[in-house]
């Protein structure tokens, strides 16, 4: 084994890396997908803004992205990331494909949740007068702020792990640093080093989601 | 003011067309409480619910102070809900909000200055008696506060009708007690039309002035509260009263006297309180004796039912029936032999 401020040294560059994947992956995917969550939301049938052709098609097109294997979804990316960002290894290539992956998930949650108000209140809402955007903004999204937040907090440990996937494929990070030391030198000690910086970054992303979704529900 | 003409209503479920509303005409006047009543699955909460098109009538028309409610376009009906509020059985309060934010929510809808708004809550609240609730989120409040804070919210704006679909019917009976002397002291106060659906006739005979009774998407009796008490013609009706606590006569009972007729008196509106079995029994020196009775108090009006026998001469007891007669009030002879 080595000593231990060798293994913090070597840790520590991928940690920050696997963060900023994750940030910013989860920034995009956010960004993209929950827009796409509210559409689909109030186009379904029953929904505020009813519309079938809308729906379907952004429906299907959410469910063929979540079928792509994460890996051959990232390959197929691979032009779109050099168009974005001009290379297609390195963390910051790997944040379109991870973005992509997450954005339809995304998506899932944002629906699940806003699907769970109780529909009396979206009929209250309308009772008063309310146009479409106060009934999404004043109603569905802060009545569901507590799911939103825990379905966040799992967008956050998937991008996580895909992003360890990503580092397999020359996106850098913890993922990368695994299977580096730990695949191709069996240095162990790295490859569990990596693990259980993992571990605790899910498990502190967890509990932060759990304390902040009690907070924000009455 | 509210004007309901011949409103039909079919859903679709599975792909097979249930009428809901077979032609409903209803003409509801400003500032009465107008009770729509009728046992489940009749019809109440789909039309109640064309007034402000939370569910849109297949054809029929439905004038609210003027205008047409069926022809409005989407603009124009979100400016007319702000002015017909509306409460509902399970409350729907926002859980994100506190008290105040629920009441909030009514105004910052209804495009109020900022500014405004604190002081309008504040009103509201004071007006349904939950100053002291203000910062409270709906999880803490009991059933009624909850429809307190429904009120208060369906009225910020000013609203010149109010729509409530079974308020009370998830509340306790002292609760609904209590909410319906609220509904009904802002109705005097405010002068709001109220259209209160309920199954309960209870409900309609503590506050409603007329009402119209439903029976599968009919309106198959409608008229004054007392009235429909007094003679309940459809059977809906009928099978309503008498889930009221109510005392009349038991066939079984009665007793048998020949020469000793059993008489059943109904009184309407301003001959409840009066003595006249007492001035019967002076005039006309017949003895009245009283089998049973009950006294209903209506908004506006007392009615009363009472059950007796007469004895003395066939004068007397002709007599005596003649004046009671005279003075409005309906005889029915139960028993004579
Ligand atoms: N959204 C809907 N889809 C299909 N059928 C409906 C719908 N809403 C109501 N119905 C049907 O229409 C009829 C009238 O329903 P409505 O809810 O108006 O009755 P109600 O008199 O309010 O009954 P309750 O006292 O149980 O509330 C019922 O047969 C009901 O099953
Ligand atoms: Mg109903």
């Amino acid at each position: 084994m080595g000593d231990l401020t060798g293994l913090v040294g070597l840790l520590a560059a991928p940690t920050l890396e696997t963060l900023y994947m994750v940030f910013f992956s989860t920034l995009f995917a956010t960004v993209l997908g929950f827009p796409l969550g509210i559409i689909l939301v109030v186009t379904e049938k029953g929904g505020i803004l009813e519309n079938e052709y809308v729906y379907r098609v952004l429906d299907g097109v959410v469910n063929v992205l979540r079928s792509f294997p994460f890996i051959i979804l990232m390959i197929v990316l691979f032009p779109l990331s050099r168009l974005v960002v001009g290379t297609t290894i390195g963390t910051t290539a790997s944040i379109v494909p991870l973005a992509i992956a997450a954005a339809p998930f995304v998506a899932r949650v944002v629906e699940s949740a806003l699907k769970e108000v109780d529909h009396g209140l979206v009929e209250a809402a309308v009772s008063m007068g309310s146009s479409p955007k106060e009934i999404i903004f004043k109603v569905l999204v802060p009545e569901a702020l507590p799911s939103l937040v825990l379905g966040q907090t799992l967008t956050v440990i998937n991008i996580i792990g895909y992003s360890a996937m990503a580092g397999a494929i020359g996106g850098g990070g913890l993922g990368d640093l695994a299977v580096r030391y730990g695949f191709h030198r069996f240095q162990t000690d790295v490859l569990i080093a990596a693990v259980i910086v993992i571990i605790v970054m899910v498990q502190m992303i967890q509990g932060a989601g759990n304390a902040l979704a009690r907070r924000v529900s009455h | 003011m509210i004007e309901i003409k011949n409103v039909v209503k079919t859903f679709n479920s599975g792909g097979k067309g249930l009428e809901a509303l077979k032609g409903i005409s209803l003409h509801i006047k400003p500032g009465e409480i107008f009770g729509i009543i009728g046992l489940s699955g009749a019809g109440k909460s789909t039309l109640l619910r064309t007034i402000n098109r939370l569910g849109e009538p297949d054809s029929g028309e439905i004038r609210l102070g003027g205008t047409d409610v069926t022809k409005l376009a989407p603009v124009e009906l979100r400016n007319l809900r702000k002015k017909v509020g509306m409460i509902f059985q399970h409350f729907n309060l926002l859980s994100s909000r506190t008290v105040s934010g629920n009441v909030a929510f009514a105004l910052e809808v209804g495009k109020w200055p900022k500014r405004d708004i604190p002081r309008r809550v504040a009103e509201m609240l004071e007006l349904v008696g939950l100053s002291d609730k203000a910062d409270s989120y709906p999880s803490e409040l009991s059933g009624g506060q909850k429809q307190r804070v429904g009120i208060a919210r369906a009225l910020a704006n000013k609203p010149s009708v109010l729509l409530s679909d079974e308020a009370t019917s998830a509340l306790d009976p002292k609760t609904t007690q209590s909410i319906l002397a609220l509904l009904e002291d802002i109705n005097r106060k405010m002068g709001i039309t109220v259209v209160l659906v309920t199954h309960e006739m209870g409900v309609i005979r503590q506050i409603c002035h007329r009402v119209a009774v439903l029976e599968a998407g009919r309106v198959v009796e409608q008229g004054r509260v007392r009235d429909i008490f007094m003679k309940p013609r459809s059977r809906t009706a009928r099978e309503l009263l008498s889930h009221l606590p109510r005392m009349s006569y038991d066939a079984d009972k009665l007793p048998k006297e020949p020469g000793k007729p059993v008489v059943s008196f109904s009184f309407n509106g301003g001959t409840a309180d009066q003595p006249i079995i007492s001035r019967a029994i002076k005039t006309t020196g017949a003895e009245i004796n009283i089998l049973s009775g009950e006294i209903d108090n209506l908004p506006a009006s007392k009615v009363g039912s009472l059950t007796v026998q007469l004895s003395g001469t066939q004068e007397e007891i002709a007599g005596a029936l003649s004046y009671i007669r005279s003075q409005n009030v309906e005889t029915e002879v139960i028993w004579n032999g």
